[in-house]
């Protein structure tokens, strides 16, 4: 299996999935190597077997760009060891020599970062390629083009996968649409969550204590955990938070993470008169960032481009009630939730304040939402990808 | 009346809501144009009457009309509410001119009913007969007849229901025969509610019913396709318990659940054909019944019965925490509102009042992705929600306007 980051190490939903993931799949008795860029420990997972393609600190994996941030100029012409590029070619040649010494039944690689190296995997061994793609380029520049490079791995890397998994239907009708490849090849399976991982536990009502004291007055506090880049919709967001606050005045708004976007969304708000309804945390982890679904009331996902959205998962179990926007994937397994078209600024205003104003509609948002994530599980993930193994072995035609 | 005598009692349900648009909150406060979308979605009330009225309410009214003409003992019972003749009214006049024509030939009984089809009777008693008092005098103005049978909104019905109907001096009134309530009784007889004297009370043969409202078409069913004559077979066995086959539905069973192409037109013209061969065989209507017949006894609802769902219940309507919260916004504006005088204002609460809204909020079977098992307009019933509540927000703020009116003169 070829990855770019596990938990504690990951930046996102990417390594959650892929650790739960390869737990379920060991469950279902596969024997999984698992490769990642770097060098680190990794708690938990003596389910399978670690490889590091580097000596590089986990940090150091997305070279100088940020993470998942394939935007960067310098990330098209810069090929030195410590570049993206340059770890990548690293990686590669790890998975190159790795084969050589065994060579396995399936290759499963997530993701444009390490299609490449299951590219050449497939050459060398001949066995499957199962590229599984938790985003696509088209995700992670949001409105804008994207990479072109970036494009070209993807779309060379599912031309020359066997099977690919999909994490939602969007995610397959992009690979279908955008980059033309038969549908027959694209299985759809949702992310689950493990619900047991979270853990139980109670919000003290302590972090975010001035919010609490608003919740005290009456205040609806609607929350929104992400990276701050074009992809996820936020200046819709703002836009919508200030439409909103135009017919109802008790709602505040608290953005958790950090991004590129960050002045910008700041100083948005601060242009539309609402600057001191809309909170900055900066980027969260542990008690902190689990707290800020605790506060929420509303959890929003503004995404334009979102092929599953772990978080919100996150915010369900949380007893968040949820508002996701129609282009976000996790949207095709929930069905308890407000949807939006991102741009729709006047619908998801219109959403916050009704929840805000109705106690039994948010109620009966929290709870079916409850009923529907607690249905999702790893287990049926892996035994999907386990017959898709097989089955792809048998019929492969290459 | 001999014991071999029998009849079909057929009573039909026709009705329209005002479905609301898609009436966000920046619209509350500046429009008050709940009920007009005029996209081509489901909830363009025009689009959908019309769409209906080609599909089920003609092609039936003309068979019915036929039946009549051809069949001197064929008789049958319908409700309408007026929000249905509003509707018809707008679009459709020929509709009700057909009824009317039906209505006057003495052959066709309108049954009285809430004017908005509403759940009045649980929340708010005297807007209730309001209401029953308003679609009586439809009725009169309309078809030129007075109702002497009652049946509530989705046949909610329970002992107070009963007693209150023989207080107003109906003749019949309507329920469905369910199993747990008749214990091993068959619903093939008249009954009389507990506590009642005079009226008689007829109850829905729900299997007969559905074998025709739901059954009719599925392929998987292992009577598919149904005949006239089998169908005739088990009328005939039912027979034997009562003499009283109560086959209450929608009317839009015949050409819009069923669709013409199923063979219900046929299936129905042939089976009242079939059916009044025999003299001993009669359709009545539903006063006709009550009075025809002497009651076998008299039972009891004191829960809430309906003609929903497996569990025959109120929780389709009023089952989850949005409907509850919005129901009960909803009527506790009665009595500002209607002190107002406002024609308009309290027409659109009223229409705000139908048991369609709350029942476009239901959940039930939603979390299971079972989104056929409830027909709506909406995509889900959070949208519902939201519109519904959004339309009220703005009735309130136009009954503020009032009371400000009421200070400053």
């Amino acid at each position: 299996m070829l990855g770019w980051e596990l938990p504690p190490h990951n930046s996102g939903g990417l390594g959650v999935a892929c650790y739960h993931m390869s737990k379920a799949l060991a469950l279902e008795g596969a024997t999984i190597d698992f490769v990642v860029p770097y060098s680190a420990y990794h708690p938990d997972s003596n389910h399978m077997t670690i490889h590091a393609a580097t000596t590089l600190q986990p940090l150091e994996r997305y070279g100088n760009a940020g993470a998942y941030d394939s935007s960067r100029e310098s990330y098209n012409h810069d090929n030195s060891p410590t570049s993206m590029r340059g770890i990548q070619k690293r990686y590669i040649k790890f998975v190159e020599k790795m084969v050589k010494h065994s060579k396995p039944d399936a290759i499963h690689a997530h993701d444009w970062l390490t299609l490449e190296a299951g590219v050449r995997a497939k050459e060398l061994t001949g066995a499957p390629l199962i590229a599984h793609v938790h985003a696509t380029e088209f995700d992670r520049s949001g409105e804008r083009y994207g990479n072109p490079l970036v494009h070209e791995i993807e779309y060379q890397g599912l031309m020359m996968a066997d099977r690919i998994i999909a994490v939602s239907g969007i995610t397959k009708s992009i690979i279908v649409s955008r980059y033309g490849i038969p549908a027959d090849k694209v299985e759809v399976i949702h992310n689950a969550i493990d619900v047991n991982s979270l853990g139980h536990y109670d919000y003290d009502n302590r972090t975010y204590r001035y919010l609490e004291h608003l919740k005290e007055e009456g205040y609806t506090v609607v929350t929104t955990i992400t990276r701050f880049t074009v992809q996820k919709g936020l200046t819709h967001f703002i836009k919508a938070a200030a439409r909103a606050s135009e017919r109802y005045d008790r709602l505040v708004f608290l953005l958790v993470g950090d991004g590129e976007q960050r002045d910008e969304l700041i100083k948005l708000s601060a242009d539309l008169g609402i600057s001191d309804k809309v909170f900055f945390t900066g980027f969260m982890r542990g008690k902190q960032w689990r707290d800020a679904y605790g506060v929420a009331d509303i959890f929003v996902m503004s995404s334009v481009s979102e092929p599953f959205g772990l978080t919100a998962l996150e915010a369900a179990h949380h007893d968040n009630a949820l508002i996701i926007t129609k282009q976000s994937g996790v949207g095709e397994v929930l069905r308890s939730i407000f949807r939006y078209d991102f741009w729709d600024t006047d619908a998801l205003a219109d959403q916050m304040i009704n929840i805000a104003l109705s106690p039994g509609l948010s109620k009966t948002l929290r709870q079916n939402a409850r009923e529907e994530y607690a249905r999702l599980s790893w287990n049926d993930v892996a035994k999907r990808c386990m017959s898709l193994y097989a089955h792809v072995r048998k019929g492969a035609v290459v | 009346m001999s014991s071999v005598e029998r009849s079909i009692v057929l009573y039909l349900h026709v009705h329209q809501p005002w479905r609301i648009r898609n009436y966000s909150i920046f619209d509350t406060a500046e429009r008050h144009d709940y009920f007009s979308e005029n996209d081509d979605s489901d909830r363009n009330n025009e689009r959908i009457f019309k769409k209906v009225a080609e599909k089920s309410y003609r092609p039936m009214n003309a068979l019915l009309e036929k039946l009549i003409d051809e069949q001197p003992r064929f008789n049958f019972s319908m409700s309408i509410t007026g929000t249905f003749i509003e509707q018809a009214g707008r679009w459709a006049p020929d509709v009700l001119e057909s009824i009317k024509r039906m209505v006057d030939a003495g052959r066709l009984e309108i049954v009285a009913e809430t004017y908005h089809h509403s759940l009045a009777f649980f929340y708010d008693r005297k807007e209730f007969e309001t209401q029953v008092d308003m679609h009586r005098r439809l009725i009169e103005k309309t078809f030129g007849t007075t109702p002497t049978a009652f049946r509530n909104t989705e046949l909610a019905y329970n002992d107070e229901l009963g007693q209150w109907a023989e207080s107003k001096g109906y003749r019949a009134i309507l329920a469905e025969g369910w199993d747990p309530v008749l214990n091993g009784r068959t619903p093939n007889v008249l009954y009389r509610p507990e506590g009642a004297k005079q009226i008689g009370l007829l109850l829905k043969n729900y299997r007969l019913s559905d074998d025709i409202a739901f059954r009719f078409s599925n392929r998987a069913w292992s009577e598919w396709p149904l005949k006239p004559a089998t169908f005739e077979t088990w009328l005939e066995a039912a027979s034997s318990e009562g003499p009283l086959l109560n086959l209450f539905m929608d009317y839009e069973t015949f050409g819009e659940h069923q669709w013409e192409d199923t063979g219900i037109f046929d299936f129905f013209n042939d089976l009242i054909g079939r059916w009044l061969v025999s003299p001993h065989n009669h359709c009545y209507t539903v006063t006709e019944a009550a009075l025809l017949y002497t009651p076998a006894g008299s039972v009891s609802m004191p829960h809430t019965v309906t003609w929903a769902d497996a569990e025959r219940d109120l929780t389709a309507w009023l089952g989850n925490s949005m409907q509850q919260e919005a129901m009960r916004h909803v009527y506790a504006l009665a009595e500002p509102i209607l002190r107002t005088n406002d024609e308009q204002l309290i027409a659109d609460w009223r229409n705000l009042l139908t048991s369609d809204h709350p029942y476009y909020m239901c959940t039930k079977w939603f979390t299971d992705g079972d989104v056929h098992a409830y027909f709506s307009p909406y995509n889900s019933p959070y949208d519902a929600f939201l519109y519904y509540m959004n339309a009220l927000r703005d009735v309130r703020f136009r009954l503020m306007e009032h009371k400000q009116g009421g200070f400053y003169g």
